[in-house]
């Protein structure tokens, strides 16, 4: 399964208890649509820190790099494309 | 400039305000809660005190009950200020050191388990706090672990979201206690509950659901500190109180309220509120507040994502339809 698609079940099934994959656009704000708190960014990072390997960064805690499926995807693959 | 500011935007009538404020008491007690006095905890900080001498000033010290409830980690300074209060106000109190059942109920003993997954050399006479960062420069707030050996030297690392959400839970026993005793003082007396939160810590949710959040009134929640502290003076409340640094008295190493909680300082905080709740212009807020106006607008967005974060603290439980009962009545 691709990140992308990881990461939709994990929003989906731990946010929305659903697995209607139309509950969530890739552009939705997670913190705009009261999708994800801030308290669930940062279990979201957690996951993503587990799942992947990469540490998050302080700096890197904005809501650019962690508000939305596709601003997560972007800033996943800057990290791993830095690491490599 | 910004007590400038402050002067100018929060004045009130104190007088007036101390009058209203009492009234309501009287007539709540009177009519909706049919109690015959007020339990008032004082923390020996400037909110519980302006509290505890507006229920006096109310219903007179024969009918207050004050409750002073220390804890390994309160300072000493708490104490001595809430002694000094009750004497001065004239009110009978009590002292009860609640370490004791903090200690039976785990509260320490969950709470260092969590601090040495961060910091594994933690132990015996080692202090600590959490210290909020991120939200007032625009990013995500998360929370720091800050604790400092018996040396004195101190470290900081990232809290993981477990380990912060297992020291807030452990934390938190701390305010349940409290309002387990207020509660039983209350009932005991037949005597309603004062809860203290001042409009900041009300509207931005910085008290603990079932812990300092309950209540059955609150009576400065609709004031900025800044207009408590004037209320203090006008009431005369003893000087070591009035002016007495904003803590959270909760944590072993010293803490300030805009450290664990707030994106400012809160002289800076009542403004920026202030100014969010009459639809000021970001950049007015920075000139008020001596802010830039980045930081005014990442201001605003922590007061926006505070008041949706918290917003079920202030919730009854939630029920799958309304259900008729007197509590709708009363609303």
């Amino acid at each position: 399964m691709s990140f992308e698609k990881t990461l939709r079940s994990f929003i989906l099934q731990n946010f929305l208890f659903t697995d209607d994959d139309s509950a969530l656009s890739n552009s939705d704000s997670f913190l705009e649509r009261g999708i994800i708190d801030s308290t669930g960014i940062l279990e979201l990072i957690t996951f993503i820190e587990e799942q992947i390997g990469i540490t998050v960064e302080d700096e890197e805690m904005v809501p650019e790099n962690l508000d939305s499926i596709d601003n997560l995807v972007r800033f996943i693959g800057s990290k791993q494309s830095k690491d490599h | 400039m910004v007590e400038t500011a402050l002067h100018k935007v929060l004045q009130f009538d104190e007088a007036a305000e101390v009058a209203r404020i009492t009234d309501w008491l009287r007539e709540t007690l009177r009519t909706k809660l049919n109690r015959r006095g007020l339990v008032v905890a004082m923390s020996g900080g400037i909110d519980s005190s302006v509290c505890a001498a507006l229920s006096v000033k109310a219903i007179g010290p024969q009918k207050v009950f004050g409750l002073l409830l220390p804890e390994r980690d309160s300072s000493p300074q708490s104490a001595s200020r809430g002694r000094l209060l009750a004497e001065h106000l004239g009110i009978e109190y009590l002292v009860h050191d609640i370490a004791p059942t903090l200690q039976a109920i785990g509260c320490y003993q969950w709470r260092d388990q969590a601090i040495k997954q961060t910091f594994p050399e933690y132990s015996e006479g080692w202090k600590n706090k959490i210290v909020i960062a991120g939200g007032s420069e625009g990013k995500i707030n998360h929370f720091n672990l800050v604790v400092q050996s018996p040396d004195g030297q101190t470290q900081t690392r990232r809290l993981g979201l477990k380990e912060y959400l297992q020291i807030v839970a452990a934390t938190n026993f701390k305010q349940r206690i409290r309002k387990t005793l207020e509660y039983f003082h209350a009932d005991r007396l037949n005597y309603a509950v004062v809860g203290t939160p001042n409009r900041v810590e009300y509207d931005q949710g910085f008290f603990v659901k079932n812990g300092d959040g309950s209540a059955d009134v609150k009576p400065i929640a609709h004031l900025y500190k800044t207009q408590v502290y004037a209320l203090a003076r006008h009431l005369g409340l003893p000087r070591e109180i009035c002016s007495a640094t904003p803590t959270t008295d909760t944590y072993s190493m010293p803490q300030g309220q805009d450290e664990f909680y707030y994106a400012l300082p809160y002289q800076q905080m009542d403004l920026a509120l202030w100014a969010y709740n009459q639809n000021k212009p970001e950049s007015e807020l920075a000139l008020l507040a001596g802010l830039s106006e980045d930081k005014a607008r990442f201001v605003y967005k922590d007061i926006e994502a505070k008041r949706k974060t918290t917003a079920m603290l202030h919730w009854p439980a939630l029920t799958v339809q309304v259900v008729a009962g007197p509590r709708n009545k009363t609303q």
